[in-house]
């Protein structure tokens, strides 16, 4: 099954997107990882290798928010073992709506081609109309 | 002395330079940033250098490099942090096991980072970033390649140059960008922070 981590800078976005995953999709694995390992507004790279590495999940996906959650996540990515970063997925979608779209199609037991094109909707997705 | 062992020596000098320089390159940032540059860099290069020292000895100049990576993506912070690290972990990557690199694997390694550098951060030149020093620093390599010496005194020269040349310059990358104009009439704190790295970098080489 594919698994979601959820990189923010705040560590209540974080928590609070994977609440709302999971109410969604309880049996898919959702890991949080939000602000400084101080828990300051922040991202950190070791927290983020930390949570790829040692998720369950065959395949990743993995949102981020702003600025250097990016950057983060993108060099954290560079440097995971060859395997690993076949099956980890940077997603190019808004964090909450593609998230919980990805999680919600990850329940079905979808592929992570699936997961990653139900997140591509999101990002395109109108709220009005 | 190993060129493995000399890379170790070159990243003692970095820490060395990231300490003296913090509050200099805080002031930069304090002026067009969130002022915390210098503090950043400083706390990644001692952890680099702690990562080092406990590690033992390394075969290649690249094996220095990669470590150094882990060291900046994890304890530089912002978005420095992934840009230096990248940075590092390109270097390493075109070094690949090369034992002792010539002048022009040295510049090679600094294109690499080069190259690193402006896919993670999506800036060109002219943006008022690291780029600005990076650029001419890797041309200048280029062309003074007869040794790993002359080819980082070379970059070292044409990086604080091109650090300068940000002054007048107005952001379009990262915090300052938000500014705009206002953020003209200062050095950009990254374009200085590569200009002192490989000034530390040129000086360990040439026995200073």
């Amino acid at each position: 099954m594919v698994g979601l981590i959820l990189v923010s800078h705040s560590r209540e976005i974080a928590t609070g997107t994977a609440d709302l995953v999971r109410q969604m999709a309880g049996e898919v694995e959702v890991v949080p990882v939000g602000g400084t390992a101080d828990g300051d507004l922040g991202t950190d790279p070791e927290r983020i290798q930390k949570a790829i590495e040692d998720a369950a999940a065959d395949e990743l996906l993995v949102f981020v928010d702003i600025g250097s959650a990016v950057m983060s996540t993108e060099a954290v990515i560079e440097m995971l073992d060859d395997e690993l970063r076949e099956n980890t997925h940077l997603v190019d979608a808004p964090f909450v709506e593609g998230a919980f779209a990805s999680g919600v199609m990850a329940s079905t037991g979808a592929s992570a081609t699936d997961c990653l094109e139900a997140a591509r909707e999101a990002k395109t997705e109108p709220k009005l109309g | 002395m190993s060129a493995a062992d000399k890379t170790v020596e070159i990243v003692r000098a970095m820490a060395v330079s990231m300490e003296e320089n913090r509050k200099v390159l805080t002031q930069l940032d304090s002026a067009i940033g969130d002022g915390d540059h210098g503090t950043n860099m400083n706390r990644g290069f001692q952890a680099a250098l702690a990562s080092l020292e406990s590690s033992g000895s390394f075969d290649t100049p690249a094996d220095v490099l990669k470590a150094v990576s882990m060291a900046l993506i994890g304890k530089v912070g912002g978005a420095s942090g992934p840009l230096y690290g990248t940075a590092f972990l390109r270097a390493s990557t075109a070094l690949k096991d090369n034992a002792s690199p010539s002048g022009e694997d040295v510049a090679a390694a600094l294109e690499a980072a080069l190259g690193g550098i402006k896919q993670r951060g999506k800036a060109e030149v002219g943006d008022k970033t690291m780029i600005d020093a990076l650029t001419p620093a890797v041309e200048s390599a280029k062309s003074s390649a007869d040794s790993p010496a002359t080819a980082l005194r070379a970059a070292a020269e044409a990086a604080e140059k091109g650090a300068d040349s940000t002054i007048e310059l107005t952001a379009r990358k990262g915090r300052a960008s938000y500014l705009g104009p206002r953020s003209a009439g200062h050095k950009d704190p990254g374009s200085a922070s590569t200009a002192l790295l490989l000034t530390a970098a040129a000086n360990v080489l040439e026995g200073k």
